[in-house]
């Protein structure tokens, strides 16, 4: 492991911030199947429920081509350009 | 190299020893790959059987993997230590093995050598075993197969890479906060997603690297250079040393970077206001002095440009210290509409044997042989071309006519600006015998317009406001509030009738004022 010393004034810690969370639930949903066995039973649900709570959100799916390596860059772009939020489901 | 004091090592059965403890001891500090160490082991395993219980003979190797292979090679029985961390050897400062140490019951040492000298060894051994109270049973040693003397070894602590890593570990100056990169996390893309970088890579700043900045200077790691703006964070040599090293700089770059961080925090250089500005400026550092030829510095060719380490990394350092411990970012505090390459860094030395004048440091009061840094608000690289002038009145007026359209031609009474004359230029000029102030005063002249030329009106609205402009229109307005507001300085390549205008920000107390320091070293 390789350590570094910090660099700044240390007043924000060093963790990975999370994204803002948005107020409403307004505008389009993504759901993203990682391709894991199962993972379309989970997303089928969630769409589901979806659907019946936030009627207004649209919703749009997506699928990694494969679990074992990263989303590929199109399909990221792709998202963040048709998306305001996105659901990703592990599986198994 | 000192005796070890105290310490508790454990041995390769994961015994502890504790030194002292009350009997005389042998210590022997040795490693594998040393032949003085495999000439001496058998002597001092035989000193070992010979001293019996009356004296503790311990050979400390340097590496944990080296016991078994000793232990075997030599057929040892003695007790082995183990300071794989190195931290015995790096506190008696050891800088040979075979270093051996005798001490007393008491703890006190009273007999050290180092390598292998013959005549030491015998009076070593006459003494361990006189503390034995044993000296009847001499140690069967055949001192006449032995050389007169075999150098040791370098002491594995004092390999450059070790010596440098246990000093960072062992200095107690470091402070920053540490940092654990997950071991499936690209160090790099970290540095970049952490937003520590200025878009470009930077050099993972390590404890050891950091450490090895510091030895660039004689100050405490942990005094406070400057509060940097706009978060006015303390920055301490330290943290500087740790933004210099992701520059790219090298240790005995840092007395400049650190005194670059001095002057642009000053109020009169107001790095917050030039960070904060929507105007393209950023600090330029122009450096004087000897310290420029130690740097190895580049004055000539390309001077404004790439290539050169030092150039290169100075100013990023400084940039990357208002950004990492300033919070300085862009399109945060740093409001600039378009800002320019310079903002990555921009310094570069004046080429002081190459000038007739005095260098800007000289004309700022300071003597030829100080080193100093100068903090100019400055932006980016606006040529001029002149290769028909051969006098300096026809060649400063190629340089006034370019100067005037600084900021906009009609806009009258501004603040700094810097000329870096060329060296063919700077001939010309000193062909005629032209001092800098005869320079300044002619660019004045040369571009002081009539109020009626440089009004804002309906062909370009923007210009001098008629309020400024006063009721008399012939009025000739100059183009600088005063001569001294442009700097002159002397860089570049042999060849080439091109000289650089670096134009600048407000001026004077409400803006920035170039600001000199000289540089401790």
């Amino acid at each position: 492991m390789v350590q570094i010393l910090d660099p700044t004034d240390e007043r924000e810690p060093v963790q990975r911030q999370l994204a803002g969370r948005p107020e409403a639930l307004v505008g389009t949903i993504g759901l993203l199947d990682i391709s894991k066995p199962r993972g379309d039973v989970l997303i089928d649900r969630i769409e589901e429920r979806l659907r019946e709570e936030a009627p207004a959100v649209a919703i749009k799916r997506y699928a990694k081509p494969t679990y074992t390596k990263p989303a590929p860059d199109n399909l990221r772009q792709q998202i963040k350009k048709e998306c305001d939020f996105v659901i990703e489901a592990l599986a198994d | 190299m000192n005796p070890p004091g105290a310490f508790t090592l454990s041995d390769d059965q994961g015994t502890a020893h504790h030194f002292p403890n009350h009997t005389p001891t042998l210590l022997a500090f040795v490693k594998e790959d040393c032949e003085t160490c495999d000439l001496t082991l058998p002597l001092i395993e035989a000193i070992h059987q010979a001293a019996g219980t009356g004296v503790d003979v311990v050979a400390i190797a340097q590496g944990s993997a080296d016991i078994p292979v000793l232990r075997d090679r030599h057929h040892l029985t003695m007790p082995m230590l183990d300071d794989a961390g190195l931290d015995v050897s790096y506190e008696a400062d050891l800088d040979t093995v075979p270093s051996l140490f005798l001490y007393d019951a008491d703890g006190h040492c009273r007999f050290q050598t180092y390598g292998f000298d013959k005549d030491q060894w015998q009076e070593l051994t006459t003494a361990t075993m006189q503390m034995a109270a044993n000296s009847q049973a001499a140690p069967s040693i055949n001192w006449d197969a032995l050389p007169n003397l075999k150098p040791g070894c370098g002491a594995r602590n004092v390999d450059p890479d070790v010596a440098v890593r246990l000093a960072a570990r062992k200095s107690g100056g470091l402070r920053a906060r540490v940092i654990d990169i997950g071991a499936h996390d690209d160090v790099h893309e970290f540095l970049f997603d952490q937003g520590f970088t200025d878009g470009l890579a930077v050099v993972p700043p390590t404890a050891e690297r950091v450490w090895r900045m510091l030895q660039g200077t004689k100050r405490d790691p942990q005094e406070v250079v400057a509060e940097v703006p706009p978060n006015l964070a303390p920055a301490t040599v330290e943290k500087i040393a740790i933004n210099a090293v992701m520059a790219g700089a090298k240790p005995e770059y840092l007395p400049v970077i650190l005194t670059a961080v001095e002057a642009a925090c000053t109020d009169e250089f107001n790095i917050h206001g030039v960070l904060g500005t929507t105007w393209v400026s950023g600090p330029v550092i122009v450096v004087n002095g000897p310290i420029r030829h130690r740097l190895g510095m580049n004055m000539k060719m390309n001077v404004l440009g790439q290539g050169n380490r030092a150039n290169s990394t100075i100013g990023r350092a400084l940039q990357l210290v208002i950004r990492n411990v300033g919070g300085g970012r862009p399109g945060e505090v740093d409001r600039a509409a378009q800002g320019g390459p310079h903002k990555v860094g921009f310094c570069f030395p004046e080429w002081e044997e190459r000038s007739p004048w005095e260098p800007l440091h000289v004309e700022r009061g300071f003597a030829p042989s100080d080193s100093t840094v100068t903090l100019f608000a400055g932006n980016g690289p606006q040529p001029v071309a002149d290769q028909r002038s051969r006098n300096a009145a026809s060649l400063v007026a190629s340089f006034a006519l370019s100067l005037e359209t600084h900021w906009h031609r009609k806009l009258r009474n501004l603040g700094e600006v810097m000329v870096v004359v060329s060296p063919e230029h700077v001939d010309t000029i000193a062909a005629s015998g032209w001092s800098k102030d005869q320079v300044r005063r002619h660019i004045q002249t040369a571009i002081a317009r009539p109020a009626r030329d440089v009004l804002g009106d309906e062909d370009c609205a923007e210009g001098v406001p008629s309020a400024l402009a006063g009721d008399d229109l012939d009025r000739k307005l100059p183009k600088f509030r005063d001569d001294s507001m442009i700097n002159l300085v002397v860089a570049g390549g042999e060849a080439g009738m091109f000289s650089v205008i670096l134009g600048g920000w407000a001026s004077g107390p409400g803006g920035s004022i170039s600001t000199t320091r000289k540089i401790e070293e």
